[in-house]
């Protein structure tokens, strides 16, 4: 066993000494490896930022309620009447100034997108003075909070990033009224920042909406009240609503887009990788070709195939490994925060996000390069070994 | 042509190696085909969209409605042919993953502006004379396995009932096909008058936007222009564009879908370059000693640059072709992977010869390297090498 061990050992490390002479493939297979995982993690890495972006800030002790039937805030409408009811609620945290639930109203207007210079529908959110409260993760970073009953906005900073005109002081037209930018807010990331927010006492006059509302924001006094808080509203005949955990109803919002997203990625590398792969056995193949009489002496010498068959999955592991860490690292450098504003069509409205390269992806990324070293190596390995020595010998 | 024999027996030196270097290239080419048909779905429309059509649309933003009053305004206005409106539903059939859009229209208008949606003479005359009727296209219908006279139950999330309930019933008068690869067929379309007289709150008063279709195309700034300072200053403005603009713009709201194939096709490329530039290389530097023969027989530098090149392009031209007749074939026979969510999902003619032409410049660029080595090789150094 221990002789065994011996062989392995001195044959990988001849191996390994010896990629510098057979340098163009050895490249090729790096290369070929890495163009892989990079497209593969860069991919990926869209749909985890999107979805990052639409669940990171949503938390457990808040709850969204919408009009029954209505998947989307868009869709549903709520009356003023209904609004207090629900405010008034069981299981809703009441603050100094009474209970912590905001009503709210949910728009999109034409602002063009940086990018393209052509319109694109992004969310303007008419909100009350609890909706502060009830995300305490909004912060203003820049300028200052509107004022009620103004026409004034303040805009998250992904959405003053990705659409144009919507810098602090600007002013800008929608329908009959003007709305100045008094303010940039940050939301820890989350899906607030691509919105525009303004008072909602104001944008409803401005919409034509009467005394209506779309979903009321509320917080709860823990998440286990939810329940508490979702009977009382389900069970009251006079209200017909929805009720949802912020966190479940933005997981249920993100789900087609990052399914798509996700399962493009999929199809593409492993298209992708099939062809390197193909490459990779390319290279082996001829790095074991190169070296058929020097494998065939060792074996003459007394070194058995399995020492060998070692050896050469050593070195395409190794090439393997090299290429996934190049893809991956070159993916991260190239596409980590990369800042990009995409349709959400479950909200019909703009969602902007930054790719969000994470360890998990490295670590996937890196299990496929090492799959695709495995399979490559496996079968020119097998053929080094199983050459009978003498006419190995005899070739070239 | 008589060397022909020559490069193929090259190939066949071996056939492992030329295999796996035909697959790779094959599979590069099978990922340029599913990457054509995912461009055109996410851009549908753009490349169909009828020159002769504007659409008005509320300035603020199309989910801003707009007076059914502006209809006969709008017919007024001078090289305006045809009128007719929309009103987007948003109902969800069975589960709201199962999306796909509905639109109440005025039908006997809609059928003029858009003759691309193709529909037989008696499902067209049953959707007239039936006001719960409507058609769908032919990738819906066959997604949820609809037939014609089928009831179709769909849940209002906008609009619902003057009773309170939110479930709508349509009779399916139609299904029909499009008249081109890349026309959607996945939208459902249904009366206008049905959706006014079952809607809580009586009579709407309002649509989601007007199509209309002009006498000139190349007047379509001028009309557009027109309409919209028709209603400036109104509480409801409009902006008008042509359809081709607003797809655009659609499609650039989903994101620069260009752009990232591009990018994703240049990786690919590269990757696929590298591998089977590398084997090309490989093959021709262990026939150094017999191009050295092939010289000393009296073949010129420009033959064995030429039989090096042949070689390359015929084996790029073979996994090309493999890979470009798979792509067609799954594309053709399996259709949209993602299962429906995607309007059309085809392999553009343009897109195939793109294809051929990606082919060809593979081949060139694997062999040139290897090829001018070739032809510089002089006869007595590459003789005295083995």
């Amino acid at each position: 066993m221990l002789r065994w061990f011996s062989q392995v050992i001195a044959v990988t490390g001849l191996n390994l000494r010896t990629i510098g002479q057979r340098r163009g493939a050895s490249l090729a297979a790096i290369v070929g490896v890495a163009g892989v995982v990079g497209v593969f993690v860069a991919v990926l890495s869209m749909a985890e930022g999107f979805r990052r972006t639409l669940t990171s800030t949503a938390s457990e002790d808040t709850a969204i309620v919408l009009r029954s039937g209505s998947d989307s805030e868009m869709m549903s409408g709520i009356v003023r009447d209904d609004t207090r009811v629900i405010a008034e609620a069981p299981g809703v945290l009441r603050g100094p100034r009474g209970p912590v639930a905001s009503s709210e109203l949910y728009v999109v207007v034409d602002v063009a997108k940086r990018s393209t210079g052509t319109d694109a529908n992004v969310p303007l959110r008419g909100v009350q003075p609890a909706a502060f409260e009830v995300r305490n993760e909004v912060e203003i970073v820049e300028g200052r909070r509107f004022e009620p009953g103004k026409n004034e906005v303040i805009v998250g900073k992904a959405a003053a990033a990705a659409f144009a005109g919507l810098d602090l002081g600007s002013t800008m037209r929608w329908g009959e009224n003007v709305w100045t930018v008094v303010g940039i807010f940050s939301a820890g990331g989350g899906l607030a920042e691509s919105e525009i927010w303004c008072d909602a006492g104001v944008l409803q006059p401005a919409y034509r909406r009467g005394d209506t509302f779309q979903a009321v924001y509320a917080k709860l006094e823990s998440p286990a009240a939810f329940d508490r808080f979702k009977d009382a509203l389900t069970t009251n005949p006079s209200l017909e609503v929805d009720v949802a955990r912020e966190a479940d109803y933005y997981a249920e919002q993100s789900q087609v887009l990052y399914g798509i997203i996700t399962g493009l990625g999929y199809v593409i590398a492993s298209l992708m990788a099939v062809g390197a792969i193909f490459g990779a056995l390319n290279t082996m193949y001829t790095a074991v070709a190169a070296r058929t009489r020097e494998i065939a002496t060792l074996r003459a010498l007394g070194f058995r195939g399995g020492p060998v068959v070692v050896s050469v999955m050593a070195e395409s592991l190794l090439l393997a490994l090299l290429g996934g860490v190049l893809g991956a690292g070159l993916a991260y450098l190239a596409f980590d925060g990369f800042q990009t504003a995409t349709m959400n069509w479950a909200s019909f409205s703009q969602v902007a996000f930054a790719f969000a390269v994470t360890p998990k992806l490295l670590v996937l990324g890196i299990a496929v390069a090492l799959v695709m070293g495995l399979l490559g190596g496996l079968f020119p390995a097998v053929r080094a070994a199983r050459m009978p020595v003498a006419t190995a010998l005899r070739e070239l | 042509m008589k060397y022909f024999p020559l490069v193929w027996s090259n190939l066949k030196r071996k056939k492992l190696r030329t295999a796996f270097t035909l697959l790779s290239i094959a599979v590069a080419f099978i990922l340029v085909g599913y990457l054509a048909a995912i461009r055109i779905a996410f851009n549908a429309g753009v490349e169909v969209s009828g020159a002769d059509r504007l659409l008005v649309v509320h300035k603020v933003s199309i989910i801003q409605p707009l007076p059914i009053s502006y209809r006969e305004r709008i017919a007024a206005v001078d090289g305006v042919e045809a009128v007719t409106h929309f009103n987007w539903f948003g109902g969800i059939y069975q589960d709201p993953k199962n999306f796909f859009g509905q639109m109440a229209v005025d039908p006997e208008t809609f059928l003029d502006l858009y003759p691309e949606y193709i529909l037989p003479e008696e499902q067209k005359r049953a959707w007239l004379a039936d006001k719960a009727g409507a058609i769908v296209g032919r990738v819906t219908a066959e997604r949820f396995g609809w037939q014609v006279g089928d009831k179709i139950p769909i849940q209002g999330t906008i609009y619902r009932k003057a009773d309170g309930a939110s479930n709508w019933e349509f009779n399916l008068s139609g299904i029909y096909d499009g008249a081109e690869k890349a026309t959607d067929t996945s939208s459902f379309y249904f009366h206008y008058d049905y959706l006014n007289e079952g809607a809580a709150g009586g009579n709407l008063g309002f649509v989601g936007w007007y199509g209309i279709r002009i006498a000139d195309p190349a007047r379509a700034d001028q009309v557009a222009s027109r309409i919209d300072s028709l209603f400036a200053n109104s509480p409801a403005e409009t902006e008008t564009q042509t359809e081709k603009a607003l797809a655009q713009s659609f499609a650039n709201q989903v994101g620069n879908i260009g752009q990232m194939i591009t990018f994703i096709l240049a990786a690919v490329f590269f990757t696929i370059l590298l591998v089977a530039g590398n084997t090309m290389a490989q093959s021709v530097r262990e026939r150094t000693a017999e191009l050295a023969v092939l010289k000393t027989l009296g073949f010129s530098h420009g033959k064995v640059l030429g039989l090096v090149l042949v070689e390359s392009c015929l084996l790029a031209a073979l996994g090309g072709a493999l890979g470009l007749g798979i792509a067609w074939t799954l594309i053709t026979a399996l259709g949209d992977p993602t299962n429906g969510s995607l309007p059309v999902f085809y392999f553009p003619d343009k897109d195939v010869a793109l294809g051929v032409a990606l082919t060809l410049l593979l081949g060139l660029v694997t062999g040139l390297l290897p090829a001018v080595q070739a032809m510089r090789l002089r006869i007595v150094d590459a003789l005295r090498r083995v």
